[in-house]
């Protein structure tokens, strides 16, 4: 018999989750310490191989961990104590849950014996992010600690991407048992998500598309998660077929918006040529989108003329909201692919002039139009005047939620995938700040925007702190408007214009604010300063509030009232009272 | 249809309901039950019936079935949220495939004297439901056999005197050679 105690696989439950880290290649982690990982942060204490980001909240370790994974591709860490770090962390885990980002968090727990016993900082973490999660663990032996954290990097990253939670209790980290690397029998044999297409149906699919008279490409988020491959294939297909593309909020930048088939974004606030060519297509391609209700408008009345082709590598998304007509399930990448190899082989493009010209005629309804002001700054400029600043910068462009948003969404131009990082599906509030945390910590070079509102802001702005401690350039670029505007527009379209506590309320100083953290802040009011504020703010190289007073009754459009189709969008020019009133009278419903 | 005022289109589905025995195969593992259970209750959908038992101890499987009702479209969401959990291996819609036997198994407890008690043993016999308690006043009895059988049966063991029921849940499997 071998010496166990010489044995390098031989280690405490703390030493292997610091291991497994490493031998998944992770660089960066993101977290906060507590009674129940102390013996794991003892084992970070003595490394140097992963660096851990000392977060101030641990809802913002879960989003700098989905910042820094949706920016790489690779999968974001968080490590939380039990009990209120544990539950800090739902909100992160069901935004990723929703948005199908990679992220493994790796919790402590009480010790065994004390499971079930209300003990000091105990809850029921797997009981509580079971619905928030795509799988997660209790672990109860240390040597089942190793299968576990690798089937957990594995589920997290493998067909449709999402969160996962290991749950290991303070007896477990300190206990010795055998570490083994990664291998392949660590997954359960009951997981294998299908990543090749049907052949029959990616011949049906190139058959529609071959004979289609007025198609369209509806891409989405699974793009950009299946990664570059995808990206190119996506882009080479528009080539090939010359078709018109628009995309979801999630899949903005997998084909570049300078691309001259581009349609802008579709959904309830997306342009009116994205929404028209939705609705009067006669195929659809969807890829890697799932048919949100943000995105159909009233279901029955969705594209009503067209044959739907759906790839997507979850079962689950096809025909959950609409019917199509060919699903295939399978990787975005692998089935666009193969799509191409035999349009290529067998298809020539299709002559679909006249419906270029009929889009023609939507885009010069011109549906993002606003009028700029000398005096006060429209919301919808400073976008557009940030994206000329940055334009062709190395930058990334994170989020909060609201009309800040979806004006971010409409006006700044992605060219690339990777580079956009918003709540989509939750719609996470005080998203934008702690992901941008995150995007830097992967990127350090880069020019890292939270295009933010001034309420959500709010939310997790404590993270200013981790930015200025480990010298994070982020810019937070706040279009105050000094409401919750998204919600005040709805009050005001929606409930007579009573605007229930949607009034931003004694706002703190941000320039002070920043200042108090030891970062810049900055001010702007007049359009004339923007331009030279927003370049002093990319070229000071330190985290910067960036406090961008803004129209404060702006609302955002285009948009389509819910209960109603594509093709009854209310349109920025028409958005006067009388016809707002019109729109959402009767069914007075809104979004 | 007037819609309130809603961040979501409100909207009347009319496709009618189906009924489907579904059987998962799955590993028995720590919380697996809470996961099938939690999807269901997570996502609106229906639980008319649910058993759960090890089927092969040595592989740790667990064979769940459950019956549940919804529109077509439904059913097969479930069927496909089902199949995404990590330790679901399979789902078998028994009903789709048309060849599958179902039985269910209740006990039935029986209070009377006279007259009811000999009919109820009567109604026994030809539903071939067994006695395995009596005392002088009370039947407990067995009866296995599809759902519409066993709830026949209790329909005419009321008013003879029924006193309690407690019943398995179905439990399918396809006919002929084949495994699932
Ligand atoms: C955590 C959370 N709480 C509440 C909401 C609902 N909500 C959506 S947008 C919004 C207002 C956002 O205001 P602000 O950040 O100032 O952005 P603006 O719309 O003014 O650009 C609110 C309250 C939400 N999305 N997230
Ligand atoms: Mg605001």
């Amino acid at each position: 018999m071998s010496d166990k105690s010489h044995d390098p696989n031989q280690m405490t439950g703390a030493a292997m989750i610091v291991r497994a880290l490493i031998d998944h290649g992770v660089t960066d982690i993101f977290g906060y310490p507590g009674g129940a990982v102390l013996p794991i942060y003892d084992e970070i204490f003595q490394q140097s191989e992963v660096q851990h980001i000392l977060v101030r909240h641990e809802q913002g370790a879960g989003h700098a961990a989905e910042g820094y994974a949706r920016s790489t591709g690779k999968p974001g860490v968080a490590l939380v104590t039990s009990g209120p770090g544990a539950t800090n962390m739902v909100t992160p885990l069901t935004d990723a849950l929703m948005d199908s980002i990679p992220l493994v968090c790796i919790s402590g727990q009480v010790p065994t014996h004390l499971i079930g016993n209300d003990a000091f900082q105990e809850c029921d973490t797997v009981g509580i992010t079971r619905p928030c999660t795509k799988h997660n663990w209790l672990v109860r032996d240390v040597n089942d600690l190793a299968k576990v954290l690798h089937e957990a990097f594995y589920v997290a990253t493998s067909g449709r991407p999402g969160p996962v939670l290991v749950d290991v209790p303070k007896d477990v980290q300190f206990a010795t048992g055998t570490y083994h690397p990664p291998r392949k029998s660590d997954v359960h044999r009951s997981y294998a998500p299908r990543v090749k297409g049907d052949a029959t149906q990616i011949r049906k699919a190139v058959s529609l598309l071959a004979n289609a008279k007025r198609p369209v490409i509806y891409s989405g988020g699974g793009v950009i998660n299946s990664g570059r491959e995808a990206t190119k294939m996506l882009r080479e297909l528009v080539e090939v077929t010359g078709f018109p593309i628009t995309s979801t909020l999630m899949g903005l930048g997998a084909y570049p918006a300078s691309g001259k088939n581009w349609l802008g974004m579709l959904g309830m606030h997306g342009t009116y040529e994205a929404n028209m060519t939705m609705h009067d297509c006669d195929v659809m391609l969807c890829v890697g989108a799932r048919f949100d209700d943000r995105i159909t408008g009233r279901v029955d009345a969705f594209s009503p003329g067209s044959k739907k082709i759906h790839i997507d590598i979850d079962p689950s998304s096809i025909n959950k909201n609409i019917r199509v007509d060919v699903p295939i399930i399978g990787d975005c990448g692998n089935v666009l692919g193969d799509i191409l190899q035999v349009f290529k082989a067998e298809a020539k493009k299709p002559d679909i002039k006249s419906w270029w010209q009929q889009i023609a005629q939507w885009r010069a309804r011109n549906s993002l139009y606003y009028k700029k002001s000398n005096d006060v700054i429209l919301p919808q400029h400073a976008i557009q005047a940030l994206f000329e600043q940055t334009r062709g910068k190395d930058t990334y462009i994170t989020t909060e939620v609201g009309q800040h948003q979806m004006w971010a969404a409409q006006f700044y131009g992605f060219e690339d995938p990777h580079r956009w990082m918003t709540s989509g599906g939750l719609g996470t509030m005080g998203y934008g700040l702690p992901a941008a945390v995150g995007v830097q910590v992967a990127h350090p070079d880069s020019l890292v925007i939270d295009i933010a509102g001034d309420a959500s802001v709010q939310m997790t702005m404590q993270e200013m702190s981790t930015a200025v401690q480990y010298e994070l350039p982020i810019k937070i670029f706040i279009l105050n408007n000094q409401y919750m505007g998204m919600v005040r527009q709805w009050q005001q379209l929606l409930h007579g214009n009573r605007l229930s506590h949607s009034y931003s309320e004694a706002l703190p100083d941000f320039v002070k604010l920043a200042e108090a953290y030891g970062a810049v802040g900055l001010q702007v009011h007049k359009p004339a300063d923007l331009d030279g504020a927003i370049k002093e703010m990319i070229s000071v190289k330190r985290p910067v509030l960036f406090d961008c007073r803004v129209a404060a009754l702006e609302n955002c459009f285009p948009m389509i009232p819910s209960g109603k189709a594509h093709n009854e969008m209310l349109l920025p020019e028409q958005a006067n009272d009388e016809a707002t009133a019109k729109a959402f009278a009767g069914g007075k419903a809104l979004v | 249809m007037n819609q309130p005022a809603s961040a979501y289109f409100i909207e009347d589905r009319h496709d009618p309901n189906e009924t489907h025995t579904l059987a998962v195969l799955v590993q028995n593992e720590p919380g697996v039950l809470a996961r099938v259970i939690g999807l269901f209750s997570g996502r609106g959908y229906n639980i008319e019936s649910l058993t759960v038992s090890e089927t092969e101890a040595q592989k740790h499987l667990s064979r769940i079935t459950i019956v549940t009702t919804g529109t077509p479209m439904v059913i097969a969401q479930i069927k496909n949220q089902l199949d995404r959990m990590i330790p679901v291996y399979q789902v078998v819609d028994m009903t789709q495939t048309k060849r599958s036997i179902e039985r269910e198994l209740a006990m039935v407890k029986v209070r009377g004297q006279g007259e009811h008690r000999v009919e109820a043993l009567r109604l026994a016999d030809a539903f071939r439901a067994r006695v395995i308690d009596a005392t002088t006043e009370s039947f407990v009895f067995e009866i296995t056999g599809n759902t519409d059988k066993i709830n026949q049966y209790i329909d005419l063991m009321r008013p003879l005197g029924l006193v309690e029921v407690s019943r398995t849940g179905v439990a399918a499997i396809g006919r002929g050679p084949e495994g699932m």
